[in-house]
């Protein structure tokens, strides 16, 4: 599929791989969110600066799946960015909780990141070319999120202390959202069957188990033994009242005229 | 060579508008006047970034998300550069970026009074990025030609990280001009409201002891009032082409003076405001300032820890 044009003439292409492309959008949107609310806040003024930058990248490629979106007949981008409802953003729920402290937003950044990374990799060689594209050129920056909060998390976790006990509580919390970030959905099969994303979720999970647990051995941190189930799927539009609230804040000015220039 | 002759030969330099660099001798008076002209200057950028991040989240469009993240960015990282620059100065005094940062929040180093006010609403936001930062651009362009090399070099890439900034105020601004009419409403409203405070911004009309002393060494080569003529000659007409109506119904241009007529900001409280940190939102601020640098200790020590790696 060479373009938008073509995807629309296959109903069943165009359902799938507008179903992913919501979860990549609200995936990058709600955390790039979560992390601009750090700034002036981070532990020092290089932090804030560096922290405020990924920030911006996320949101920036938030704005790219939303306008692959809008090409494939889709509303305007800042209609899907403010005003759809909670039950149709499919987002993974870890992605949507506050963001605790600067233990939990390491590490959870640090578990999506690598998680990106293996998603972005499997749609660089994506049958939609426009989505491929993208994917190769949104993995290299990526590549700088993941040095940075990979040194952030195997340096906490090393130091000991205060801050190897808050990680492993980060982690104790972040597992209970994580087996929502694995997996494409309704349409997964789909998905895979028309080379939308070229690897199955399972197979990246595997991968990214692998990833992680080097992570954790480098950090000094025990694997934890067990998955748990997740109380919410995001990637089915359930998700917390920490969203609800995230989208309020987030549309306050938009809702006053969501017909108005800004 | 004696104390004298030394200060002879520096104010020598100064007078052929040589710059001073970091490792040079300077007098001790020069050193005090550049930390505390500095160091406001910083702890403005950052706790500048307060007053915007509260509409960081609520940025009504994807590009004005984008773009108001990056501009708060920018503040703090122009917070940065200049706390570098105060870190060599006050490292013979023994001061260091720890006592900098909790300066503030013990109160023992003052910050522009546009960032005690209030960021009440969408429109506070782009009058903050449009005149605020139009203003400072103006106070901050006069100092590029400092007699401080390292204070120069850094003002300069401000200077021109600012000049985005205001034309991002600028172009929200535009927007809301060009609206509805309750974006109108809410556009006027927030000049009504920051009025005063920016024209108290560039500070009393008369030549204080201390800013005589900036203006001896060339620290800085405009007054007060120089500066605030500078700022209200470039953005009066601005103000009004957009259709607003500036509260100040004294404010005209005298030709024969040639300079600008206005009612003067209400020196005393907006001079405890910056003094006491008692403005609308001073204390709450200081308080998330106060909770950034003691919160993240634990992060900073712990990056500062050896490891294995």
């Amino acid at each position: 599929m060479e373009s938008a044009e073509q995807a629309q003439k296959n109903e069943a292409y165009l359902l799938a791989l507008r179903d992913l492309l919501y979860q990549l959008a609200d995936d990058e949107l709600t955390l790039g969110h979560r992390d601009s609310e750090w700034l002036g806040l981070s532990p020092d003024i290089e932090g804030d600066v560096a922290f405020s930058s990924v920030a911006q990248d996320e949101v920036g490629h938030a704005v790219f799946y939303f306008e692959l979106l809008h090409e494939l007949g889709e509303k305007d981008p800042d209609r899907l960015a403010f005003a759809r409802d909670l039950s149709e953003r499919k987002n993974a729920v870890l992605l949507e909780r506050e963001n605790g402290d600067w233990a939990y937003s390491i590490a959870r950044h640090f578990m999506y990141d690598v998680w990106d990374d293996l998603r972005l990799e499997a749609l660089t060689e994506s049958s939609y070319v426009p989505l491929a594209k993208g994917a190769i050129k949104i993995r290299r920056e990526e590549y700088y999120h993941l040095l940075h909060m990979h040194s952030y998390f195997v340096r906490l976790g090393q130091a000991g202390k205060e801050a190897k006990k808050r990680l492993e509580l980060a982690v104790k919390a972040i597992w209970k959202d994580i087996g929502g970030i694995f997996g494409f959905g309704v349409y997964e099969q789909k998905l895979v069957e028309f080379n939308i994303i070229t690897k199955p979720a399972e197979e990246l999970k595997q991968r990214w188990v692998k990833r992680m647990q080097q992570a954790f051995a480098e950090a000094q941190l025990t694997w934890p033994d067990s998955w748990e189930p997740v109380q919410y799927d995001g990637r089915r539009g359930e998700h917390s009242p920490e969203l609800e609230q995230l989208l309020q804040t987030m549309s306050e000015v938009y809702r006053i005229d969501p017909t108005a220039r800004w | 060579m004696t104390e004298q002759e030394r200060l002879e030969l520096f104010m020598e330099r100064i007078r052929r508008g040589e710059k001073i660099e970091a490792t040079d001798w300077m007098p001790d008076e020069y050193r005090q006047l550049l930390i505390k002209l500095i160091h406001m200057h910083a702890v403005s950028e950052i706790m500048g970034a307060y007053p915007e991040k509260e509409w960081v989240p609520k940025a009504p469009s994807l590009r004005r998300k984008l773009a108001i993240m990056a501009k708060v960015q920018d503040e703090m990282g122009h917070g940065q550069l200049l706390l570098r620059v105060v870190e060599d100065l006050a490292k013979p005094l023994g001061k260091n970026r720890e006592d900098l940062i909790e300066d503030i929040y013990h109160h023992r180093v003052k910050f522009h009074n546009v960032f005690h006010m209030e960021a009440r609403t969408w429109a506070d936001a782009g009058v903050i990025g449009w005149l605020v930062d139009g203003a400072a651009i103006i106070n901050q362009a006069s100092l590029l030609s400092t007699s401080y090399g390292p204070y120069a070099r850094v003002l300069k890439r401000i200077c021109a990280e600012e000049s985005f900034h205001m034309q991002h105020g600028e172009n929200i601004i535009l927007a809301l001009a060009m609206g509805t009419p309750e974006q109108k409403r809410m556009l006027q409203e927030s000049l009504d409201y920051w009025w005063e405070s920016l024209l108290f911004f560039f500070g009393p009309p008369e030549v204080t002891p201390a800013a005589e002393r900036m203006l001896y060494y060339r620290i800085r080569t405009l007054t007060n009032e120089e500066l605030r003529q500078k700022f209200l000659d470039k953005y009066v007409p601005r103000i009004l082409s957009i259709g607003l109506t500036i509260p100040d119904p004294q404010l005209h241009y005298d030709k024969e003076l040639k300079r600008w007529i206005y009612t003067m900001p209400d020196w005393e409280k907006f001079g405890e405001i910056v003094k006491k940190n008692n403005g609308p939102k001073s204390r709450e601020r200081i308080e998330l300032r106060r909770q950034a640098h003691e919160g993240g200790r634990w992060v900073r020590e712990a990056m500062l820890t050896k490891t294995a790696v």
